[in-house]
């Protein structure tokens, strides 16, 4: 196939998948293996443009012009091939998890739940691949819509006010600061198209940058920068597979991804260095990564911590793309799949302790780990990942973010990512500490009914956890590619 | 042969309108005027298509050979082409939304005296929009107004004719304010003829009678527009008419107005004198914002779907009068787009609640309850209209609202830009109170079992498809902006005095 054909079918097999779990809805394992099927399939297309990346070509691909000087067009770059790999690579283990999961927890109305979720992938791949801010803007609010049934899947009262409040920042951050943004930006230099080095430069008056950044950065809700972070902790009433993979991975990451791509490729990192534009958004930034650690610290629900956590590392890439610099870049872009595999694991893990235990609040979970070795084993090692140890995966990305902070003089910020990783081991650690090491006590504050003698989660639920672990442990070894492939992108002209 | 056109696409519906009436059955007086709407349809692209093959893009039409300004001319350029194209063919998708005028309370067999309303008050616009003369603006008015007037006293209940009558107060003191402004040009210039009144007018404008004359023009159209705040007439006259009547209505009448008002700023008066001598913005301007957000407002308080609508039409033609009143080349664009998407939004939408009410017996928010399983496909053209109302990028909304924040960004009007989209963030609200009620509550159980009515079923095709050929326009005209901008944009130019 050629370039052209592998971004239309990448982005159209999860679409397809989508419309044959509808055909199947009927037939729940035929459904379910067309859409495990439709995962391979989308990877297998998504990994055959990852040697054209590397080699240095960027496929193009014009779909039409929707207004006069305004495309519907992709463009696959390093910072698109790495999320758009992430997504759909974690799709795969995902989708198997999700039957696992949503079959143990005899969850209705799968058939919906698994063609939103098709999706929404499909939105994120097109995201990923976008060429110009129209094309992102578009996929952008198709995500949005598209994950809105997934998050009020329950269709309770709760989950109804958690969807308003989740629609509510997304949409409003979007239309009332992205968009303005982004016409803001059409208007200034009459192209919306993402080039190496920026469009912005000498466009715009020095005083202007600093507020469309902060357009930019307040407008992608999806990045959940504070005070905007608020629809994040409400998604998590939402099933755990899309916890996982959506408030995880594909939506919070399209978030922080859309962050990186308009600083590398919009304003230029040149651009923002030079006038030290960003400086704000860097004590921004920080502000979220410490307050949210906090506030991780005293949630007893594990989903809710966990959501906070994902807050204070999602603003980790927000600030390795303010401190503009080439390593901050790359920190930032090796964070996107490090903090994905980190956290889907612990998403998971989270998952299987409600599945096989009926248990969502830590403080129940003493001694669970006996019960459930292989789950909390999994914890571990994500939560080392999160917090940033080597051999793990999240070392490396940590690594380049305290370089970025140190190529720009800007040493504070190598203090918070230090406290940031003693907070995290700080809100993480608890949980596996209370599953290995306290005894099981007596089953109070778990739901009555419950307290009963469990095992493991269902298989489909275990083997992609266990998966993930063994991800976060080959992205230690792997970073260097990453590396590699993201660093062209920030190389002076 | 391409001007015969213009005569031809008035008088095509006004000779089937009493041919209709002579119909014996239902069935054939429907066929027969979706046939005529289908026809003008054809005739307005043929329009078109002549329009762009001319040199400076007019095509005029004297009427019985008279030369204007003696005789009655018939002028079309882009923009009343683009009307043309817009009104005959909500007409013809609108008239096959069937069985019969659904939500009319007509006698059974004097059904022929709808479809003869409807072909009446669909030449009334069409005239409206061809006619090269501003007396003939105002006859045609009249006979679409008439025509409107009975279309909207055809609703079921007994407030229906009450609304109709309050609608018609309000449209004759519009109508005869515009004739008076009409008289006072002819006073001072002795020609009706606009294109004649455009040479003459200079001569004249800085006296108090011009001056008056076009604030009369202006408030008389405005009221028929339902420009904030003379939009009382529009919330009942739409939640009260049958649902297919408000959808034709909605998507041709008040745009047509529109057309009229940009006709008489732009084309007979002069941007130049309206804006800048006499700046009427410093009025139009907080008049379309407040309408943005008060329409807004209003709607988000409704209890019934219908009123809900309607009071999003008042903030819509908030957002027309906006790009109108940024007299640029791009905010006329933006509002002549809108009209366009507009009305094939609401139209779509009041069909939508046409399939509700026809099925359900009502349209109040109450029974909307988990309609979303019972009516999936009527219930998804809701979600996608409020989409597109909402302005979600690939809708037609997301077009129009691109075009009105360009055009504010033009001219530095930064607030006025973000106002615009803090605006659009309202519609969220109401559209969302719609798709909770459809999709997250139960339906009352009691209510089902005391009414006795048979289980709601999903519409039947022939209410579905019109709903969703207007809905899935929406889309299409949202990715595909070829007719809409590059029409809007050849109009907006020759209008500003630029063209090509």
């Amino acid at each position: 196939m050629s370039a052209e054909q592998l971004i239309a079918c990448s982005i159209l097999a999860p679409l397809l998948g989508a419309f044959a779990v509808l055909l199947f809805g009927r037939v729940p394992n035929l459904r379910d293996t067309a859409s495990s099927a439709a995962t391979l399939v989308t990877f297998s297309l998504v990994i055959q443009l990852y040697p054209q990346v590397m080699a240095g070509d960027r496929p193009r691909l014009d779909v039409l012009e929707v207004m006069p000087g305004v495309m519907l067009a992709f463009e696959v770059e390093p910072l698109g091939m790495l999320y758009a790999l992430v997504a759909s690579g974690l799709w795969i283990i995902t989708a198997l998890y999700a039957v696992g999961y949503m079959r143990g927890h005899s969850e209705g109305n799968q058939t919906r739940f698994f063609f939103f979720f098709a999706l929404a992938i499909s939105a994120a791949l097109a995201i990923a691949f976008s060429a110009n801010l129209f094309t992102l803007f578009l996929f952008y609010e198709v995500l949005t819509f598209s994950t809105f049934p997934l998050v009020t899947h329950h269709g309770t009262e709760k989950a109804k006010k958690a969807g308003r409040v989740y629609l509510g920042i997304l949409v409003s951050t979007s239309v009332g600061l992205l968009l303005l943004a982004v016409l803001w930006t059409y208007h200034a230099t009459g192209t919306l198209d993402f080039e190496q080095g920026g469009i912005l430069a000498g466009k715009l008056a020095p005083a202007q940058i600093p507020i469309l950044l902060a357009l930019y950065a307040f407008g992608t809700g999806k990045a959940a920068l504070m005070p905007f972070h608020r629809w994040l902790p409400a998604a998590m009433v939402a099933p755990t597979p899309v916890s996982a993979l959506l408030h995880a991975v594909a939506v919070v990451k399209a978030g922080v991804f859309s962050v990186l791509k308009i600083v590398v490729y919009v304003f230029g990192i040149d651009t923002l260095a030079a006038g030290d534009h960003s400086r704000w958004l860097m004590y921004a930034a920080a502000f979220t990564i410490l307050s949210s650690s906090i506030v991780a610290l005293s949630k007893d629900n594990l989903k809710a911590r966990l959501a906070y956590s994902t807050i204070s590392q999602l603003a980790y890439i927000v600030l390795g793309a303010a401190f503009a610099t080439a390593a901050g870049v790359i920190g930032g872009g090796m964070h996107i799949a490090m903090h994905a595999v980190g956290k889907i694991t612990l998403f998971f893990c989270a998952g299987a302790v409600y599945v096989a235990a009926h248990k969502t609040e830590i403080s129940t979970m003493n001694g669970i780990g006996k019960r459930m070795p292989f789950t909390m084993g999994a914890f571990f090692i994500g939560s080392l990942s999160i917090i940033g140890l080597p051999p793990l995966g999240g070392s490396w990305s940590k690594w380049y973010l305290a370089l970025g902070a140190a190529e720009g003089e800007n040493l504070i910020f190598v203090f918070v990512l230090m406290a940031s990783s003693l907070l995290s081991i700080g809100y993480l650690m608890p949980v596996v500490i209370r599953a290995f090491f306290y005894e099981e006590g007596k089953p109070e504050g778990a739901e009555p009914g419950h307290a009963h003698e469990h095992g493991e989660a269902p298989l489909l639920c275990v083997l992609p956890l266990c998966l993930a672990a063994v991800g976060c442990v080959l992205l230690f070894f792997g970073s260097a590619e990453l590396q590699a492939l993201i660093a062209p992108i920030v190389e002076a002209r | 042969m391409n001007a015969h056109l213009l005569v031809l696409e008035v008088v095509v519906p006004l000779m089937a309108a009493p041919l209709c009436m002579l119909l014996p059955s239902k069935p054939a007086a429907r066929m027969f005027s979706i046939a005529v709407a289908w026809i003008t349809l054809y005739l307005a692209w043929s329009i078109l298509g002549a329009l762009g093959a001319t040199e400076h893009g007019v095509i005029a039409y004297e009427l019985g050979g008279f030369p204007p300004p003696f005789g009655i001319e018939l002028r079309v350029d882009w923009a009343n082409a683009y009307l043309l194209l817009l009104v005959s063919g909500i007409a013809a998708v609108v008239l096959m939304f069937g069985p019969g005028s659904a939500g009319a309370a007509v006698a059974e067999g004097r059904h022929a005296f709808f479809y003869t309303a409807v072909l009446l008050a669909l030449a009334g616009l069409l005239g409206i929009t061809v006619t090269g003369d501003a007396f003939n603006v105002f006859v045609f008015l009249e006979v679409s107004s008439l025509a409107s007037y009975s279309l909207i006293g055809l609703g079921r209940g007994a407030r229906a004719p009450m609304a109709a009558f309050s609608y018609l107060i309000m449209g004759t003191i519009g109508g005869t304010l515009f004739l008076l402004g009409v008289g006072l040009l002819y006073q001072m210039t002795g020609t009706l003829n606009m294109a004649d009144l455009t040479t003459r007018l200079p001569d004249v404008l800085d006296t108090r009678t011009i001056v008056l004359a076009l604030a009369l023009l202006i408030v008389g159209v405005g009221i028929k527009l339902a420009v904030y705040p003379l939009h009382q007439w529009l919330p009942n006259a739409y939640s009260f008419a049958p649902s297919v009547v408000s959808a034709f209505l909605a998507a041709t009448s008040t745009k047509v107005m529109y057309y009229v008002l940009v006709r008489i700023i732009f084309t007979i008066f002069g941007a130049a004198f309206v804006f800048e001598t006499l700046h009427a913005d410093y009025l139009l301007l907080p008049l379309s914002l407040i309408a943005m957000f008060g329409g807004s407002l209003a709607a988000i308080y409704q209890h019934d779907l219908k009123r809900l609508l309607a009071y999003s039409s008042v903030a819509q033609v908030g957002y027309m009068m906006l790009g109108l009143t940024l007299a640029s080349a791009t905010g006329l664009t933006a509002g002549l787009v809108h009209v366009f998407n507009h009305a094939l939004m609401k139209g779509g939408l009041f069909l939508a609640v046409g399939c509700i009410t026809a099925q359900v017996g009502s349209s109040a928010m109450g029974d909307l309850r988990g309609l979303g399983k019972r009516m999936p496909f009527t219930c998804a053209a809701l979600v996608v209209g409020g989409l597109a109302l909402i302005g979600v990028p690939s809708t037609v909304g997301f077009v129009s609202k691109w075009y009105l924040v360009q055009a504010a960004l033009e001219q530095d009007l930064l607030s006025v830009a973000a106002l615009i989209l803090l605006s659009s963030l309202l519609a969220v609200v109401y559209v969302w109170r719609v798709v909770e009620l459809c999709y997250f509550s139960e339906p009352d159980a009691t209510q089902v079992e005391v009414t006795g009515r048979p289980p709601v079923r999903e519409a039947p095709l022939g209410q579905l498809l019109p709903t969703w050929i207007l809905i899935g326009s929406t889309i299409i005209f949202g990715l595909t902006t070829d007719l809409t901008v590059g029409t809007a944009s050849k109009a907006a130019a020759q209008l500003m005095g630029v063209g090509p």
